[in-house]
């Protein structure tokens, strides 16, 4: 039914909406091995702009903070995040449940700078009256990130494990496993790959906040974004585009990765049923 | 029956299994809201935390202070007033060219057969992963008087003096869109994708040119995507900060860098809060409607 | 049942199917049907999953386009025209009503896209949803009706337009068995009512014949046998259609005696031919095969006075269906014969047929003239 200007349409829609979301990305890329200070003006191939990346210590302390909250945050996040999924999925009703959707949900959007002056305030306050978390740094990071990113898991979680098929329980219960193992042998494998991706997910976007970690970290907890940021509002500076450069590759890669393993898992999955149905017809 | 054989999965421990993410969440998320609202009724003072107590025993009294100065301040400066037009209306705008652009993306993938619409998908969602901070830099390299746009467009000879981008809201403009496009472009697809694709062959049997039935058909069914997307963009950009910071000028003050500055600058914590309430309140609304479409997809309800 | 053959005779041609074909990437789903349907029948094209039947339907209604051949409706060609452009409406399998609308308008769609006055509108919805008897569910959204409701509806909206052609897309799919017999008949009442030509498209060979004024039997992408429903169940003209409308008994053989007045066929599963009382066009030598309906084999413990026809056996199942009993009588050769017996007739017959039950030896026969020979 379709007709070729249709087609032609649909193509120049895609082409032209992918190249407004990579072109910047890729002129950024380019623009890291450029020679010149000037980042807009073309001077020649050099990676001496990577070499002072590396050794700026400041840079490269804060990418061990921010990837030591990212790893710790997307951690507990996932935790916190398929116990809600769970909640949400497999518990029907109970008192709170529109109450607890709602701080799934507002998370999602709700604007940095409310979140970020929010916990700031509770940290405070809760330090005035019992005395802990005993001021900012790497723990309160770790807790604002947890709490923003299990939103996110909790929504991949959920719709895969809205996805499976809920028998599959039923039948481990009736075949005597009781509860907790049913958990853990055969809804968690089920649902591994959205635990994956819900990981990756809290990691990425852990390691990118500035706004709420601005807010809520301490001496000594400057994370990556931040440093970036206190560089970037100076100007553009080739380092930085090095550093994004770097930045940018390697979470795409990661992503990429992380897509692949899945699909490659989704094929074989599809190849294995289909060796089965050929079988089965021969028999 | 249904719920009543999930409840027999879960009974025991499931006490547990929700009061932990229940919890978190009331502590670290819903109390700090309770916490901004008391501190907005605050004195800022010179001190650690830099704001006064709103209760005060002292000589067998029990003083309540209640300070509505930092609301006052929000009225009586037209600097706050004009922050929160400016970000309602840069906000609305950004959301309506995010969906001019992002439903035929959306569109267009959603009509893909399955494994280029999966590669589609991954491409558009890719760059979200990739660091915020670092997309929107990128852009100031671009926009900026002697970057490459104007640089391109002075080779061109499409104009002969460079074109004033950065610092203006065109620039803020361009940042949101882009940064907030794939938030657009992911809900309008998880809805069209799902459509039944014998309602269009129904409306086209029923004598419906494409057009029309895109319009009596699928517009209307994919509202749900729509408005979820919309407030996507819409929410958080209200309350953006870095953009505003990064590429934006005096003409496009926006209220996330407003109390931003109240906060760090003038170290108005009390100030800061007053702001964050009155935002908060502001979005309410949009924050409501949200959560209706989320909460529906969420808990797989697919009641109209 | 009323034999259409003469019917359709006097009436004329409204739609015509010539020699069209439908290739997917290789494989013909559609192989050079030829058709014609008449004015006010009622056509149900009949098949497995997966033969070709609802590409035909699809090549119809314009969301196909044919690889070869053309359809042409009252004598114009249907090739140019979009499915919007086409005078035929359909109901979808999944009825396809649209969600977001009131049964109302639902069904006031297609007029809406001719631009009718709204009152004529609003007295043609009025005037479907009465012949469909949903007059008091006019504000619901479909969600809120059963399955049976919404039926209706979808039949009304593509009553709506008065289409020169109804086509039909498994009709009873959706519905749960009880409802599917109460709402065939109910349909064909209001099909009649209207008048309308009528395609429709069925796996079920109850439904088929039950609403459908002539039927084709279609096997992979060909049409292979099209008639009124008892002909093709009684003259079957393949192994394929024979085997595929009911069940039958099909014994492979060969000619032996061909006669003016009558002929004989040899067969491995019998021990004596099949005598059949008329000439067939054949000669002797050739292969065939010989099918018989279950219904037609009777089945007794002493050996009947016939002198062709028979043969003896033990009975080794027996499937009680509740109006009928079906025994699978077991031969010497090693062949199987159901024989299908009514319970009405159990219960009143003397003791010595009652009495047959498993490991019996039993007899069964059939009339000379209840075979019927298939060449292909």
């Amino acid at each position: 039914m379709h007709s070729s200007w249709q087609k032609a349409l649909s193509w120049g829609i895609l082409a032209l909406g992918f190249a407004f979301l990579y072109v910047p990305i890729i002129v950024l890329i380019v623009y890291s091995f450029n020679e010149s200070r000037l980042v807009t003006v073309w001077s020649g191939f050099s990676l001496k702009w990577y070499g002072e990346l590396f050794s700026d210590r400041q840079m490269m302390k804060a990418v061990g903070v921010s990837l030591r909250i990212a790893f710790m945050s997307a951690t507990s996040a996932v935790v916190l995040g398929t116990m809600a999924a769970l909640v949400m999925v497999r518990f029907g009703g109970f008192k709170g449940k529109t109450l607890f959707t709602s701080m799934i949900t507002a998370p999602l959007v709700m604007p940095e700078v409310i979140t970020g002056l929010s916990l700031l305030l509770l940290f405070v306050s809760l330090d005035q009256f019992i005395g802990w978390p005993g001021g900012r740094g790497m723990t309160t990071i770790w807790i604002a990130h947890t709490t923003f990113c299990m939103a996110y898991v909790t929504v991949v979680v959920n719709s895969r494990l809205r996805e499976m098929d809920q028998s599959l329980e039923e039948a481990a219960l009736d075949l005597g496993a009781n509860r907790l193992k049913v958990f853990f042998l055969i809804t968690l494998p089920i649902v591994s790959p959205a635990l994956v991706a819900g990981w990756l997910l809290a990691f990425t976007l852990s390691l990118d906040d500035l706004v709420i970690a601005s807010f809520v970290s301490g001496p000594g907890s400057t994370t990556l974004p931040m440093e970036v940021f206190s560089s970037v509002r100076m100007g553009v500076s080739p380092k930085v585009n090095a550093l994004s450069a770097l930045l940018v590759t390697g979470i795409a890669s990661l992503t990429f990765v992380g897509w692949w393993l899945m699909r490659r898992q989704e094929h074989k999955r599809l190849a294995d049923l289909q060796a089965a149905k050929r079988q089965q017809e021969m028999v | 029956m249904k719920a009543a054989a999930e409840r027999k999965i879960w009974r025991p421990g499931r006490s547990l299994v929700i009061a932990v993410p229940f919890i978190w969440l009331l502590l670290f998320f819903l109390a700090p809201f309770a916490i901004v609202f008391k501190i907005s009724f605050a004195e800022s003072q010179l001190a650690q935390p830099p704001f006064t107590n709103l209760v005060e025993w002292a000589e067998d009294m029990l003083t309540l202070s209640l300070n509505l100065f930092n609301y006052k301040d929000l009225v009586e400066y037209d600097l706050y007033l004009k922050g929160y037009l400016t970000s309602i209306k840069i906000a609305f705008f950004s959301t309506v060219f995010c969906l001019l652009l992002g439903y035929p993306i959306a569109y267009v993938i959603s009509r893909m057969p399955p494994h280029t619409r999966n590669v589609c998908l991954m491409l558009v969602i890719m760059p979200s992963w990739t660091s915020f901070l670092v997309r929107i830099y990128a852009w100031m390299g671009i926009l900026k008087g002697n970057g490459l746009l104007n640089n391109l467009l002075l080779w061109l000879g499409v104009i002969d003096q460079p074109l004033a981008i950065m610092h203006t809201p065109t620039a803020v403009y361009i940042g949101i869109v882009y940064a907030y496009l794939p938030f657009m472009v992911l809900p309008i697809y998880a809805n069209l994708v799902k459509h039944d694709h014998s309602l269009l062959e129904a409306s086209a049997d029923l004598g419906a040119k494409p057009w029309t039935s895109f319009l009596r058909i699928t517009l209307p069914l994919s509202i749900g995507g729509v408005i979820a997307g919309s407030m996507l963009v819409f929410i958080p950009a209200v309350g953006e900060f870095v953009i505003p910071e990064l590429l934006g000028g005096p003409n496009s003050i926006m209220i996330g860098k407003l109390l931003w500055a109240e906060f760090f600058n003038a170290r108005n914590w009390p100030g800061a809060a007053a702001v964050a309430v009155v935002m908060l309140l502001l979005l309410v609304l949009p924050l409501t409607l949200f959560h209706r479409y989320q909460a529906r997809d969420l808990e797989g309800r697919e009641d109209a | 049942m009323a034999l259409p053959e003469n019917k359709a005779k006097q009436k004329k041609v409204q739609l015509q199917i010539c020699g069209v074909s439908k290739d997917f990437d290789g494989t013909l789903a559609v192989n050079n049907v030829d058709l014609d349907i008449y004015q006010g029948e009622i056509f149900a094209l009949l098949g497995a999953s997966g033969c070709g039947k609802t590409t035909l339907l699809r090549m119809l209604a314009g969301f196909e386009k044919p690889s070869a051949g053309s359809i042409l409706l009252e004598g114009e060609d249907m090739a140019r025209l979009a499915p919007y452009q086409r005078p035929m409406n359909m109901m979808f399998q999944s009825y396809a009503l649209f969600p977001h609308m009131t049964v109302e308008n639902n069904i006031a769609f297609g007029l809406k896209q001719d631009r009718m006055p709204k009152q004529q509108i609003a007295d043609k919805v009025a005037e479907v949803l009465g012949l469909v008897q949903m007059e008091a569910y006019a504000k619901r959204k479909p969600h809120q009706l059963s399955g049976g409701q919404q039926q209706r509806v979808a039949l009304a909206r593509s009553l709506a337009k008065s289409p020169k052609l109804l086509l039909l897309d498994e009709p009873m799919g959706a519905l749960d068995k009880k409802l599917r017999t109460r709402m065939q008949l109910e349909i064909v009442n209001i099909l009649e009512k209207v008048g309308v030509t009528c395609v429709m498209v069925t796996h079920d060979q109850e439904e088929a014949m039950t609403m459908a004024d002539r039927v084709g039997i279609m096997n992979a992408g060909i049409l292979s046998q099209v008639g009124s429903p008892m002909e093709v169940y009684e003259r079957p003209n393949s192994r394929m259609t024979a085997e595929f409308i009911g069940s039958v008994n099909l014994f492979e053989g060969e000619l032996v005696v061909d006669e003016v007045g009558y002929v004989e066929i040899a067969s491995d599963s019998l021990e004596s031919n099949i005598y059949i009382a008329h000439g067939i066009v054949g000669s002797e030598g050739m292969a065939l095969a010989v099918a018989i309906r279950p219904e037609k084999i009777n089945i007794s413990r002493t050996e009947p006075a016939q002198a062709h026809n028979k043969a003896r056996g033990v009975v080794e199942d027996i499937a009680y269906l509740g109006s009928h009993s079906v025994y699978h009588v077991r031969l010497p050769s090693g062949f199987k014969v159901l024989a299908s017996v009514a319970n009405s007739n159990r219960q009143i017959a003397s003791d010595e047929q009652q009495r047959i039950t498993w490991g019996d030896e039993v007899f069964v026969s059939w009339s000379d003239s209840c075979a019927v020979v298939l060449y292909s």
